[in-house]
């Protein structure tokens, strides 16, 4: 099966200026040569630590920021060379949804319009209809029908969450990027979240690429995940493999810092060290290689590629077999 | 009630005892809410105590009351007693609280980068410090903050206490935020979220420092937090709060182990866990929405989203129950519930 959408060696960078002249200075290489595929139906997650480029890639994307170079294939037809009316066409089929629930909601709209405003856009079904679609997109969200006219303020964030969820399903897209959607809720709403959206990708087929930095929700949601640090790829392998058997020792620290709620199971860990450096100026040949345990000279010299370590499992490190 | 601890009887008393703290906001002139009601724990030297609980729980809060940082003129402790080494400070003046706080309590936040003074170099502020509560002179104040910058693993203090909060990571913000709470060697830190805007490889070297320090120093920590896998980590003891009461705690290995109030066990159960995906399951989310303050709910404020409530619960306000151990539970029907066997069947 081919994929739906293919990531092919996508690079943003970000021109920053400066001096009287305003003249580029520097650039900030927020995406650095990134490609992955996600096939239809699959749900790939995209962790990383601040600074990683995850959400660059999730807007990159879908053109909400032009790439620098590469190629974005969504079905085929790579939709950054696209003109804006072919693209507005492409945008129906793609949809995101926004980490915070309260800045994506326009405030003076009511949930009617939130719904049916995409609808009108896209021209989904006669105008007559929207009321009754937006209705039943409510319901498929958990919300009640009597909550059609309300406002954004009368809501929670996670009934804001799901608002925002069905927004974007009310164009029936094919591919959703959902950036940190659970990342600002509460414990006991990210479950609630999370089940819709399980419930949302069985009943409706969804592909969804989930970025986030919650490996244990990533683990939970995912098939697939892929890791980057300071704009690359580091490794990407499917959920069972990544937490069974990760290849890079990026990948390794990473699960070995997320704290585990089990007292009984405090853990010697290992603790990276330093910070995560600039990507305006980021290290050269392996960007993890400052605060890696088993970087060498070797690893200053070369980018490693992204290799297979396994059945659909890759890891980019020059010294993991 | 009180929360007795897991040391020794008959030790050195409790740094700090909180009883039947009550903290009221006034909302208008009319309405007032009590963000706070009847709060009780204790912490001991050396222990870490986490309070655990959601938006709108009382847990920041709890904390602004015993720093006594409430906002002006809205917030106030309506009721109860705080006392720090024996003595009370709900009543002491600004000016007495001022010299506590620092000295005696220390503070760390969520954001480094607001609560550090941009127009000040890390050392001032550190040196700052010092000289207020310690009366010594700026050479020694100086000294003293590069071996606490030292002490929290800043590289090259004696370069970096120069340096602007704005020329330092978040990370290294975040120690030197805490190389300031300790500067005096508190008795006490309190710590409110001091994780949860870092990154998980900055976390756990946060984590590592915090319990690092605390064997050196010996102070007490109240660590103030809403991810579980911090507290596992962490804490000693566990408070755990809902809707501005508590309503479980016990020790950090009994509350995991086994879980006597629904909302807590609820908690457990709602979080995806690391290394779940050979045998993925549903998360059994806890059903509703976190009640408001201004509208709580009759009787037990958790029935309309517990799974065991029955028409008892909608009426009647169970206390806080002591079920031995320290373990101390507010549910009318932890007797006959088994949540435990419940979590187990289902992890």
């Amino acid at each position: 099966m081919s994929p739906l959408v293919e990531i092919d060696r996508l690079s943003k960078f970000f021109p920053i200026k400066g001096g009287i002249l305003q003249r580029v200075v520097n650039t900030v290489k927020a995406v650095s040569d990134v490609s992955f595929d996600i096939r239809a139906g699959e749900v790939v997650g995209l962790v990383g630590e601040s600074g990683s480029g995850k959400t660059t890639v999730g807007r990159t994307i879908l053109r909400l920021a032009p790439a620098t170079s590469g190629a974005v294939r969504f079905d085929g037809v790579d939709v950054m060379g696209l003109d804006a009316t072919t693209m507005r066409r492409y945008r129906k089929r793609m949809q995101i949804i926004f980490q915070d629930p309260y800045a994506s909601l326009n405030p003076r709209e009511k949930v009617r319009q939130v719904l049916t405003h995409p609808m009108r856009l896209h021209n989904i079904g006669a105008p007559t209809e929207h009321e009754d679609r937006a209705l039943s997109l409510l319901e498929k969200v958990g919300m009640s029908r009597d909550q059609l006219d309300r406002y954004p303020h009368e809501f929670s964030g996670g009934q804001r969450q799901r608002i925002g969820i069905a927004r974007a399903l009310a164009v029936q897209p094919d591919f959703i990027v959902a950036d940190e959607p659970v990342s600002a809720l509460d414990v006991s709403i990210q479950a609630q979240v999370i089940n819709l959206l399980e419930d949302l990708k069985n009943d409706l087929d969804l592909t969804m690429l989930f970025i986030a930095h919650d490996l244990s929700v990533v683990e939970h949601i995912c098939d697939r995940v892929v890791v980057m640090y300071l704009g690359r790829i580091m490794e990407i392998a499917s959920a069972a493999d990544l937490y069974a058997r990760a290849n890079h020792p990026y990948t390794k620290a990473l699960l070995s810092a997320v704290p585990i709620p089990e007292p009984s199971r405090r853990r010697s860990r290992t603790v990276l060290k330093g910070d995560i450096p600039s990507p305006i100026d980021p290290p050269s040949g392996c960007v993890f290689r400052t605060r890696c345990p088993m970087a060498t000279a070797e690893c200053a010299k070369v980018v490693p590629e992204l290799r297979p370590v396994g059945d659909g499992h890759f890891s980019a490190c020059i010294h993991t077999t | 009630m009180t929360v007795s601890s897991k040391t020794e009887q008959g030790s050195a008393a409790p740094v700090l005892e909180v009883r039947d703290l009550q903290t009221t906001f006034d909302l208008s002139l009319k309405q007032s809410v009590r963000a706070v009601d009847g709060v009780s724990f204790d912490v001991n030297a050396g222990e870490t105590l986490a309070i655990v609980g959601e938006s709108g729980s009382g847990k920041s809060v709890t904390s602004l009351s015993i720093m006594r940082l409430l906002p002006k003129d809205v917030g106030r402790i309506s009721a109860g007693s705080i006392k720090l080494m024996g003595r009370e400070i709900t009543r002491v003046s600004d000016a007495e609280m001022r010299d506590i706080r620092g000295r005696d309590i220390g503070m760390i936040f969520q954001e480094p980068m607001t609560s550090l003074n941009p127009v000040h170099t890390v050392g001032q502020q550190i040196a700052e410090m010092v000289m207020r509560h310690r009366s010594v002179g700026k050479s020694k104040a100086r000294a003293r903050a590069i071996e606490m910058l030292d002490l929290v693993g800043i590289p090259e203090p004696k370069r970096r206490v120069d340096n602007y909060p704005h020329e330092m990571s978040g990370g290294m913000r975040q120690r030197a935020m805490i190389a300031m709470a300790l500067a005096c060697e508190p008795r006490i830190l309190i710590a409110d979220e001091p994780t949860t805007a870092l990154d998980v490889t900055i976390q756990a070297q946060m984590l590592e420092l915090m319990k690092d320090l605390q064997d050196k120093l010996g102070m007490a920590i109240i660590f103030i937090t809403h991810d579980l896998g911090v507290v596992a980590e962490m804490a000693d003891r566990v408070v755990v709060m809902y809707a501005a009461q508590v309503v479980e705690t016990a020790g950090v290995d009994e509350i995991f182990r086994n879980p006597k109030m629904p909302y807590t066990a609820g908690l457990m159960n709602s979080i995806p866990r690391l290394g779940a995906s050979v045998n993925k399951k549903r998360l059994e989310a806890i059903p509703g929405i976190v009640p408001t303050l201004t509208a709580l709910p009759s009787g037990c404020r958790f029935h309309p989203r517990c799974g065991f409530a029955t028409e008892a619960c909608s009426a009647t306000a169970p206390s806080l129950e002591d079920a031995g151990a320290g373990h101390m539970i507010r549910c009318l029907r932890w007797r006959e519930l088994s949540l435990a066997d419940h979590a187990r069947e289902t992890a």
